[in-house]
């Protein structure tokens, strides 16, 4: 028996945590995690590469399983939770997301960035058609004004997305900014409110809590922090935080820490915590996804990789510009050049 | 030199800077302006330039159709389907501007001349114009496995036709980077920036060659000649930086900017597209006078 719930929690780590493993899940992988979350009572479960459907790419990344089967995978040994995928209307299309649902996905996740709102009409549509739960996904929130998110949420509402989300993707948000968002949401939209947290700067958790306390009731966590930079709200934690406030999700704490530790920490190829990288991410307001792209461009170009974001940064570069991450390490490599000779 | 007449459907922002730049054409006479709404901003400039402005749509035109033998169709791809119809049965070239994509896929800088007999041809995508010819240019001497390109441009340059049909973005350009590139297999992505001031159209382009076949002098030198050949109808069309060289990968940097005719120079993706329709149209032209004055 499911008690009621008053949060419903999506377990992002199959998806977010897709850019912290550089897109390496593997079939087995997405089995074991997926068929413990069911049996911890999780209700939803997020299985797409990081930049969704269609996101395997050489600007991205390219997934070692494709994702189609990581999603069948899931959708398999999941009869209590419902699989999820995102998408983002430019690099996902209808065809992947029709693929998806044949394969089992209950629930379309359609992300834009937060005043891009009106590229995602049609894709909410479809996935509706397709008998999908659909949210609209606002990613880059800390980016707009809060009256600028408040009308892109509700054009979301009003192309049918049963829940909009403000999402934290660069973990720039500071508790305040959350609550003000959140709040305006809700007193603005008559549709479901969700957040989505990046721990870059360790505020999570407490972005978390201030979200719940305006009246968000859809809430992403990734378990053991697997999600891009320095990971989402730590599921199970959440989990246990939520309990201890007398918060219902529904979710089994017990075991969800051990399928933290015994199924999702062996993935990790470190442990996830707040690296100069991921705190520069936070800091500078970049989207989360581009710490591990980043490093690697420092590396090539022998350049310190927190230059690198904090240009980024100024230059308000969105997510899914990861081509401008090179871009920026041979400028500063040519400037530092200059300097030398 | 004599000229051939032409005529702009569509009185938005694109057929207007067509209207702009046709003004400057040598071989083509812009004669009307085609809309549907007689207070829009196209048709009044097109009446304050000397243009006849046609406020019934193409059956309004086809009242008229001396008017011109090329049409451009900058409405929608929804319209383009009727419109390319009875341009048809009146015997009219048409270079269509818009994702319908009846006609062969052409991109100005590499396979225009093997269309200049078709009826109805298309344009592909801003994208497509502005990476289809990199594509191409590593192709023709490096066979391309796999090309991938991502389009970054502002939000303001991105008008609610795109944005409500983005997928027709993706798809028509990955199907055009393979059939007109020339890669085995062909991927598109596009992200609009809303930064202020707004970003210049930028384009990345990845190209995996053949194991074997990398050749990096020759890919250099057929880049530079291919942006030579862009830059020669698009002046605002550059490399942002030497192409970067990685095992079998060739990453090629592009920037458009715009003319600033009558879209703002940013907007550089609206600038290729309105360019290279002239283009093509400039070519049909010669070809059909060479063939009058045989």
């Amino acid at each position: 028996m499911t008690k009621q719930r008053d949060i419903l929690l999506t377990e992002v780590a199959l998806r977010d945590g897709s850019h912290a493993i550089a897109h390496q899940f593997t079939v087995d992988q997405v089995l074991d995690v997926t068929k413990a979350l069911n049996d911890a009572n999780v209700p939803y479960i997020e299985v797409s590469h990081g930049d969704g459907l269609a996101g395997s790419s050489v600007q991205y990344g390219l997934s070692k399983t494709n994702e189609m089967e990581l999603i069948e995978a899931a959708a398999s040994v999941a009869d209590k939770s419902k699989i999820a995928v995102l998408l983002l209307p430019g690099i996902g299309t209808l065809n992947e997301l029709k693929e998806a649902a044949g394969l089992g996905a209950k629930m379309a996740r359609i992300a834009t960035h937060v005043t891009e709102a009106d590229v995602s009409p049609q894709h909410i549509a479809y996935a509706k058609e397709l008998g999908m739960e659909t949210v609209g996904f606002l990613m880059m929130a800390h980016m707009a004004p809060v009256e600028k998110l408040v009308e892109q949420a509700k054009l979301m509402e009003s192309y049918g997305a049963d829940t909009v989300y403000v999402v934290d993707s660069a973990g720039y948000l500071l508790p305040d900014q959350v609550r003000e968002r959140v709040r305006a949401l809700k007193q603005s939209i008559g549709v479901n409110v969700g957040f989505h947290a990046h721990n870059n700067l360790s505020l999570a958790m407490a972005n978390t809590l201030a979200a719940i306390e305006e009246g968000a009731t859809r809430i992403d966590g990734s378990v053991r922090c697997l999600g891009a930079g320095a990971g989402n709200t730590q599921t199970e934690v959440l989990v246990a935080v939520l309990e201890r406030m007398g918060i219902e999700t529904g979710v089994d704490l017990y075991k969800m820490m051990d399928l933290a530790e015994d199924i999702v920490a062996p993935i990790l190829q470190s442990p996830q915590e707040i690296t100069k990288d991921s705190l520069t991410l936070g800091y500078a307001g970049v989207y989360s996804s581009f710490a591990l792209h980043a490093k690697r461009a420092a590396k090539k170009f022998d350049i310190d990789s927190r230059d690198i974001l904090i240009e980024l940064g100024k230059r308000r570069v969105v997510g899914g510009q990861e081509d401008m991450i090179v871009d920026v390490a041979a400028e500063i490599a040519a400037k530092k050049e200059k300097v030398l000779s | 030199m004599s000229k051939v007449k032409v005529a702009i459907l569509g009185s938005g922002n694109i057929g207007t800077d067509l209207m702009i730049k046709l003004g400057r054409s040598d071989v083509l006479e812009l004669t009307a302006v085609i809309g549907i709404d007689p207070e829009s901003d196209g048709l009044r400039r097109a009446r304050e330039l000397g243009y006849t402005a046609i406020d019934s749509g193409v059956d309004g035109f086809l009242k008229q159709p001396e008017l011109a033998d090329i049409v451009f169709d900058a409405t929608s791809a929804k319209a383009h389907l009727y419109n390319a119809k009875v341009l048809q049965e009146a015997g009219k070239k048409v270079i269509d501007m818009t994702p319908a994509a009846i006609g062969p896929y052409v991109c100005a800088a590499v396979n225009m001349d093997e269309h200049l007999d078709k009826d109805n041809i298309n344009l592909i995508t801003c994208g497509g114009q502005a990476t289809i010819p990199m594509v191409h240019a590593v192709n023709r001497v490096a066979p391309v496995e796999y090309a991938e390109i991502v389009a970054t441009i502002s939000s303001l340059s991105a008008g609610p036709g795109t944005r409500a049909n983005i997928d027709e973005f993706t798809e028509t350009t990955s199907r055009a980077i393979e059939k007109v590139g020339g890669a085995k297999k062909g991927k598109a992505i596009i992200i609009l920036n809303p930064a202020e001031p707004p970003i210049l159209m930028r384009d990345t382009i990845y190209t995996l060659v053949e194991e074997g076949k990398m050749d990096e002098e020759a890919i250099r030198k057929s880049i530079q000649d291919m942006t030579d050949v862009v830059q020669s109808y698009v002046p605002g069309y550059r490399l942002r930086t030497e192409p970067f060289f990685d095992g079998n990968l060739v990453t090629i940097f592009v920037e458009v900017e715009g003319a600033g005719d009558y879209l703002p120079k940013y907007a550089g993706n609206l600038d290729i597209m309105t360019a290279a329709g002239v283009k093509v149209a400039e070519e049909f032209a010669k070809n059909v006078l060479a063939k009058q004055t045989v």
